[in-house]
């Protein structure tokens, strides 16, 4: 009733391409916007910064540049924390060699790093696919996080082998470290998870995301269609590891404070590849969708009886937070394989025609 | 007056006078011990429609992979547009101007035809990454720019209605039409086109050859062509070549061809 395409014309090439062609979902993307930049600081406490929204966000960017990789360009990586720690330890030798660098610029350049790695770690891809370029990264992902830990000048020779994140600021206002207002941390996460996710909207709609898709659905076919392959992949390793470097910093920055080697180590990999692809592979959105599910819903349902006035022992409750949270994992991918994405595609398909069923 | 049939000599020297676009000089492709192409010399003209024929397994595909790069012949010469060919790939073939279709359709699943097409035209757009993340100014125009020249492809070949669709989803018809579309994206010079008819019913055989027709008179593009509905061959083309076994045995306008003892033989095989 609410959702009609009926009587919005599209009179020229630019209207339909449109970020939004339908009036609607730019109405409801303003609502998540005014939701996310100034309803929750209303009422966000610091445990709901800590806990949920920083997180929820930096999971997201993180399961977003995996996703440029993998459900994109479909190129298997179980790499991803090793090249997050990438950008992580780069932006922290940054900014100990450039003390009075801003931390923007630091962040941005520090994704440099994490993609030259990636393109590095990505050269394998050229000669092989699928599980047996997965299994090439995941050699990625120990070698880096040996490399955290034996490398001492990445920690800046620390008697702890962990970076420990400095007081800094931006024109006077402190973003990091131990006196930095979780609610400023919050505002800094999410523009930048916002400039890039606009970003990659805009790069997976247009010639990038197109060569992606088409390596990805059939790679002979692509070089027959006249695309470097080669180009194609790199390409799709580098925006994607530099996404994911940037993830990596902002997760030590904004939201750790400290970091150790084994931080990155293989479970987070697993974690972002999950979060991938229960929103969904090959969607933007979808990263949102599932680390949501994944990040954020076993922190409420912890919380969930202490709301409702029950007491149940936080032993217990964490064994009935992992089967609700698995089987939710699993419905989820029983109805809709195809992740959380597919399944708002479907309820907008339906929304349009309602309430006929066809 | 009633309208004749050109006559066997008229066909001929039509067919001599055109220039010629692509020419093959003895060339040989083997897979370790496997012959796929032996000595084979054939030439493509500008504006005509060449039939490559022959029994299964004759080296027909195999000669569109060596003239579109993916193969690279032991021996032989290649000349395209009056330049020898050195070493070649794919993406540069596409870039010189010859496309292709598949014998199974070879479409981006997950895409919908409007993209598939619009892939067609990626080493046509020159835009960087940084106007590509904005989709604003000079890569907004060239998106668009292309988009027109997609959309004309789109109604030449009368896919309006399908625009949106994931092409995983069509009828086996449609795929084929939208990989043409694909194949047409690219400009070429030389459309190369491999059982374009194969699998169709004889509704789908009759608007694909129209179209290929339309192709080859409209937009004056170069075809060869690999089929095994002779009566389709026989209509369609300007000049037939006939492979069996990797090598040539006979070449020339249909009905020629058609009357080839050798090219009996081959089909229909002979008493020993």
């Amino acid at each position: 009733m609410f959702y009609r395409t009926s009587g919005q014309f599209k009179t020229s090439y630019e209207s339909d391409q449109a970020l939004f062609p339908i009036k609607q979902d730019m109405v409801l993307l303003v609502v998540i916007l005014a939701t996310m930049y100034v309803i929750f600081p209303m009422f966000a406490s610091e445990f709901t910064y800590k806990a949920l929204l920083v997180p929820v966000l930096i999971y997201s960017l993180a399961s977003l540049g995996l996703n440029i990789l993998t459900g994109y360009a479909g190129q298997l990586s179980l790499g991803t924390a090793g090249f997050m720690g990438v950008g992580a330890y780069a932006c922290y030798k940054i900014t100990t060699i450039f003390p009075e660098m801003n931390i923007v610029i630091a962040l941005f350049l520090s994704g440099f790093f994490s993609a030259a790695v990636g393109v590095a770690f990505g050269l394998p891809s050229l000669r092989i696919k699928g599980f047996y370029l997965a299994i090439a990264t995941l050699a990625s992902q120990f070698f880096l996080v040996w490399l955290f830990e034996k490398w001492a000048w990445l920690y800046n020779y620390n008697a702890s082998g962990a970076i420990e994140v400095r007081t800094m600021d931006i024109f006077g206002l402190v973003v990091t470290g131990p006196n930095a207002s979780p609610m400023v941390q919050y505002y800094f996460v999410l523009g930048i998870v916002s400039v890039v996710t606009f970003a990659m909207i805009n790069l997976t709609r247009g010639r990038y995301g197109r060569t992606w898709k088409a390596v990805r659905d059939m790679d002979i076919a692509a070089e027959l269609v006249g695309i470097n392959l080669m180009r194609a992949k790199l390409s799709a390793f580098a925006v994607s590891s530099y996404i994911v470097g940037i993830a990596g910093a902002l997760m030590v920055f904004f939201w750790k404070g400290a970091a150790e080697p084994n931080l990155f180590d293989i479970p987070m990999s697993f974690q972002i590849v999950f979060i991938a692809i229960i929103g969904g592979l090959g969607s933007v959105m979808g990263n949102f969708l599932g680390a949501i599910l994944i990040v954020a819903l076993p922190v409420v349902l912890n919380l969930l009886p202490e709301i409702l006035g029950i007491s149940i022992g936080s032993a217990t409750m964490e064994h009935v937070n992992v089967m609700v949270v698995g089987s939710l994992i699993i419905m989820f991918l029983i109805v809709e394989p195809h992740g959380l994405a597919r399944f708002w595609a479907l309820i907008r398909e339906k929304l349009i025609i309602w309430p006929f069923p066809h | 007056m009633t309208v004749m049939d050109p006559t066997l000599e008229e066909v001929k020297r039509k067919a001599e006078e055109r220039e010629v676009l692509l020419d093959l000089e003895n060339v040989s492709l083997s897979f370790g011990g496997v012959k796929a192409i032996t000595n084979i010399s054939f030439n493509i003209k500008k504006g005509e429609i060449r039939a490559i024929i022959g029994p299964n397994g004759a080296g027909k595909t195999s000669m569109l992979n060596v003239i579109n790069g993916f193969y690279q012949p032991q021996e032989g010469v290649i000349t395209f547009n009056g330049e020898k060919r050195k070493s070649m790939k794919p993406h540069l073939a596409v870039s010189q101007g010859i496309a292709r279709t598949f014998q199974n359709v070879a479409l981006f699943k997950g895409m919908s035809t409007l993209d598939n097409i619009m892939a067609g035209r990626a080493t046509r757009m020159k835009q960087n990454m940084f106007w590509q993340m904005l989709y604003w100014g000079p890569a907004q125009r060239e998106e668009i720019e292309h988009r027109k020249k997609v959309e004309e492809i789109i109604d030449f070949l009368e896919i309006q209605h399908i625009r949106r669709t994931p092409v995983g989803t069509l009828p086996y018809g449609l795929q084929k039409r939208v990989e043409l579309a694909r194949a047409l994206a690219m400009e070429p010079e030389l459309l190369l086109l491999d059982e374009p008819m194969a699998g169709m019913n004889l509704e789908e055989k009759e608007d694909m050859s129209r179209f290929i027709l339309d192709v080859n008179d409209q937009l004056g593009t170069t075809i060869a062509l690999i089929e095994h509905d002779m009566g389709v061959v026989m209509d369609l083309s300007d000049r037939v070549v006939v492979l069996d076994y990797g090598r040539k045995i006979a070449d020339g306008v249909p009905d020629e061809v058609q009357s080839n003892q050798e090219v009996i033989d081959a089909y229909l095989g002979v008493s020993h």
